[in-house]
């Protein structure tokens, strides 16, 4: 029987210590917004806190996990959305959507360590995040957004069109 | 002049103007059980396939389409809230469930033979292509027509006419003309009596009205929700890991699968060792399909483990000496014996080229190249399936749900009616997920097992056993005069796709000749986002950048010269040119290129910035200039042009699917790579509403940036790119040569 904390509640479940944490939240606990993306630590969809700090679940041993505490997209947010949770809906981040939940882990822990990146800090932390959408520029801006609160609003939803 | 009909469920009737009205009128008393069950509750009824009215008043569209992050189930939305003056805060949206009845044949019109046909035609063209698209069992999200298709002919004429029947309805109730009532925040107003009252009241009485056969659509100016960006329905819940995709079904009871299909394909099972898989823990099953092995645990990385431990050797077919080399060299050989042999296919022959070539005084030449890509949609295939007491239930997430019923159906040998299909959201579909193979493996593998089966390609799995974007080699030719004008365009290529346009150019060329040849591998293929415009667009836009150096002209202004009497086209090319700044002298190492391009309805100019350092290549800044007709979501636009983009810099500068004995070589994200964000460019999008007929989306924002790319790295090092992709070349940036002092 391993032990682990997961978003605050001390969970215990018996599996091989060597499965990659990322099955245990989805098949054990039931935490589907955590994704299998590549198995090979390649694609960051699969990306929790693991004591506060960015891992790939999909190559991170259950037993690694053992007397931790595990964060998951479920948990960043509280009972309502987190700032960065709010700045990609303003800036409708997701098309697919497949990948935001990692993306949003490997920010949320950009942020939490750099209150106010610049574009090099994003570039650095969100590398390791693959989007097939291609959402990169949404994804920076809304970062962006959740530092400054006090950023000028983009005009999302009212965009200037020519009429030929 | 089609009318709706009132006997059966599928309705079709052509409209003055050419417009196609397809729908499902549902008469009460007169639905299918199975069609009442899923999307109406007791206290309502259905209107219309497309448009659903309930007791509380709430609109609710209902989309034949799948939603993969294009915004189809916001944008479907709005032309039938429009329409129908309902109140925005009272729509909401359901997809439509896997039935016949929701099959969407304007697409299979759009795919099979445009959408302008002569009025004195339609109804027996409409005909043919009903018949057609009922054969093919069409659900399709693909080829950029859920706007232009399903909600033009569909959605705004459903919710027209939607709002005409509950007008009459009312006007019967109140005994008051039709012309003194208005539909307003879906309510029904009668000014000079001061009444109003919700659509709902009049709802059930408006379903047993005839539908009106011409609804009227509103003007442009009347729009209230088409042209505005509203929040996409989609987009909360994927932000707080919500969202349930097809890999997040859960049955009771199920068991996870993991499968290694042949490599080399076409290949089948000699023989297969699983002593070792059985006794691992977990392992329930383990099952030899005939071309796959799959095996069945309670957890997927048990799965995955036992799968390993299986030993299988496979019969290749004969086709394990195939390489991409070799495939190259069937390609060449075969356009030289098309040529030897004159057998040729013609996309367009216009004047003489064989006369304009005899008469040049320049000519060039040029092959170009493209490998076999993969589509690598974030979310690996997957599928639930579970066969029991004579039905088939299937989750999955899908271009094309009743596609895969049929396709299962078959597989299993049992009526369609017996198979299920639950589409959930899709982790990316590009084309991919159009294809059933990974369902009817999942549906195989719980016939076989007999428990509910949760099947999960590998990464692995799904680089491998993709249907792939073809390789292509496509050969040109270009005769020019003393003057630097083009007399003549050749151009050979092999093996075409849809659509069939792609290869064409807008040019004012006289002479021109464009054909193909078939030559079939082994390598399975299918439609890659933008299909054929993928490779052509890439093929054509470099090639006339190269006439363009030849005839000694600047590559924006050539094509806008051959463009004089294609104002839309010109307008296009003309705003990116402007926004990019086109013309400005560039520092040594930067280049700037452009592209046109007229793919599903919508045209696109790009223009990419790129920096050229140490032989890499650093794209700095796309321009993209979009007319799509009318953009129905602006931002939504802006989204697809980012995203179709990013998906063809992908491939244009990393995409290469490899073959080596006759299979896949790459294998994952490590050697089939992606974009990512510091590779990222600035990206500007400019909307032009030209009024022209609406275009797509989702997919003509790709064809265009690998030329213009290409062009730009020419600018930057005067190295031509050929063959795709970038990363093969080893580039060196050009000394930028001074203009020459008269």
């Amino acid at each position: 029987m391993i032990e682990l904390k997961i978003n605050g509640q001390t969970r215990s479940v018996e599996a091989d210590p060597a499965t990659p944490l990322l099955w245990i939240v989805r098949e054990r606990f039931g935490l589907l917004g955590t994704k299998f993306g590549c198995g090979i630590s390649q694609c960051g969809a699969c990306t929790v806190h693991l004591n506060g700090v960015p891992v790939r679940s999909c190559v991170t041993p259950l037993a690694a996990a053992e007397g931790g505490d595990v964060t998951t997209i479920e948990g960043i947010g509280g009972d309502g959305l987190s700032a960065l949770q709010q700045a990609w809906i303003d800036e409708q981040v997701p098309q697919c959507g497949y990948c935001q939940s990692g993306q949003l882990m490997s920010a949320t822990a950009l942020l939490e360590a750099n209150p106010n990146p610049t574009d090099d800090d994003i570039d650095k932390a969100m590398q390791g995040n693959i989007c097939r959408c291609g959402t990169y520029p949404r994804i920076r801006r809304a970062i962006k957004r959740a530092a400054n609160p006090g950023l000028a609003r983009v005009q999302r939803f009212d965009r200037e069109v020519t009429h030929g | 002049m089609g009318k709706w009909t009132r006997r059966g469920f599928v309705t079709a009737g052509v409209i003055a103007g050419g417009g196609f009205i397809v729908g499902v009128a549902i008469r009460p008393g007169n639905r299918t059980i199975e069609l009442s069950s899923l999307v109406a509750a007791d206290d309502e009824m259905l209107v219309n396939s497309w448009v659903k009215i309930g007791a509380d008043n709430r609109v609710t569209a209902i989309i034949p389409h799948c939603e993969m992050g294009q915004g189809a189930h916001t944008s479907l939305t709005q032309m039938l809230a429009d329409e129908m003056d309902a109140d925005w805060a009272l729509v909401s949206m359901m997809e439509a469930p896997a039935k016949a009845e929701y099959a969407n044949y304007p697409l299979a019109r759009g795919f099979l033979g445009g959408f302008d046909v002569p009025a004195v035609l339609s109804p027996t063209v409409n005909g043919i292509f009903l018949q057609a698209t009922q054969v093919m069992n069409l659900q399709i999200t693909g080829g950029s027509a859920s706007v232009r298709a399903t909600g033009v002919y569909g959605m705004r004429v459903a919710g027209a006419a939607a709002r005409e029947m509950l007008l009459t309805a009312a006007a019967d109730a109140w005994q008051v003309p039709k012309a003194e009532l208005t539909a307003r925040d879906s309510m029904i107003v009668h000014e000079a009596s001061k009444r109003s009252e919700p659509y709902a009241t009049f709802a059930s009485a408006a379903g047993r009205l005839t539908p009106p056969a011409e609804p009227p659509r509103k003007r442009m100016e009347d729009f209230k929700f088409m042209g505005k960006s509203m929040p996409r329905f989609d987009i909360p819940a994927k932000v707080d890991g919500s969202a349930r995709f097809g890999i997040d079904a859960e049955v009771p009871g199920m068991k996870y699968a993991s499968i290694v299909r042949t490599p080399v394909f076409g290949g089948e099972i000699v023989s297969l060792d699983d002593r070792g898989a059985r006794d691992m823990a977990g392992v329930r099953d383990v099952i030899d399909l005939g071309n796959a092995v799959a095996v069945i645990a309670d957890g997927y990385w048990q799965a995955q483990q036992a799968l390993a431990k299986v030993g299988i050797e496979w019969d290749t077919k004969g086709n394990d000496a195939a390489t991409t080399e070799t495939i190259f060299q069937q390609f060449g050989a075969d356009l030289d014996s098309a040529t030897e042999r004159e057998a040729w296919q013609a996309d367009r022959e216009l004047g003489d080229v064989s006369t304009a070539f005899a008469e040049a005084d320049q000519i060039i030449e040029a092959e170009y190249r493209v490998p076999y890509l993969a589509h690598a949609p974030m979310e690996p295939l997957n599928a639930t399936a579970w066969v029991r007491d004579g039905i088939c239930e299937v989750w999955t997430s899908c271009q094309n749900p009743l596609g895969f019923r049929a396709e299962i159906a078959a597989a299993l040998d049992v009526d369609d009616e017996t198979v299920i299909v639950h589409n959930a959201y899709l982790g990316g579909g590009f084309g991919r997920r159009a294809q059933g193979d990974y369902a009817v493996q999942a549906a195989r593998l719980s016939a076989a097992a007999g428990m509910p089966v949760k099947l999960i390609w590998s990464r692995e799995e799904d680089i491998r056993q993709d249907n792939y974007r073809p390789a292509v080699m496509s050969r040109f030719r270009a005769a020019l005069d003393t003057t630097g004008r083009v007399l003549a365009w050749q151009n050979q290529y092999v093996d075409k796709h849809e659509p069939a346009e792609a290869p064409l150019i807008p040019y004012a060329i006289d002479n021109q000749l464009i054909r193909y040849t078939d030559s079939p591998t082994h390598v399975p293929f299918g439609p890659w986002r933008s299909v054929d415009h993928s490779q052509h667009g890439f093929f054509t836009e470099s090639f006339a950048d190269e006439v363009a150096v030849a005839a000694g002209q600047d590559g924006y202004r050539f094509r806008r010269d051959l463009l004089k009497d294609l104002p839309r086209e010109r307008a296009v090319l003309d705003l990116a040119a402007e926004k990019s700044g086109w013309g400005a002298s560039l520092p040594d190492g930067r280049g700037r290129g452009i592209s046109l391009q007229y793919s599903f309805g919508t045209l696109v100019a790009q223009v990419v910035d790129v920096t050229v350092s140490d032989g890499d290549v650093r794209v700095d800044r796309v321009v993209c200039a979009v007319d799509p007709g009318f953009a129905v979501s602006p931002d939504a636009l802006v989204a697809q042009m980012e995203s179709g983009i990013i998906y063809g810099l992908t491939a244009a500068l990393y995409g290469e699917i490899y073959i080596d004995n006759g299979a896949v070589a790459q294998s994952n994200f490590h050697d089939y790579q992606m974009l990512r964000m510091a590779e990222s460019p600035a990206i500007e999008t400019y909307i032009i509403n030209s009024g022209a007929p609406w275009g797509g989306a989702g997919e003509p924002g790709t064809p265009g940036i690998a030329p213009a790319l290409a062009n730009a790295i020419f600018d930057a090092t005067g190295t031509r790119i050929r063959r795709l992709p970038v990363k093969n070349y080893d580039l060196q940036f050009r000394i930028h040569e001074p203009e020459e002092v008269v």
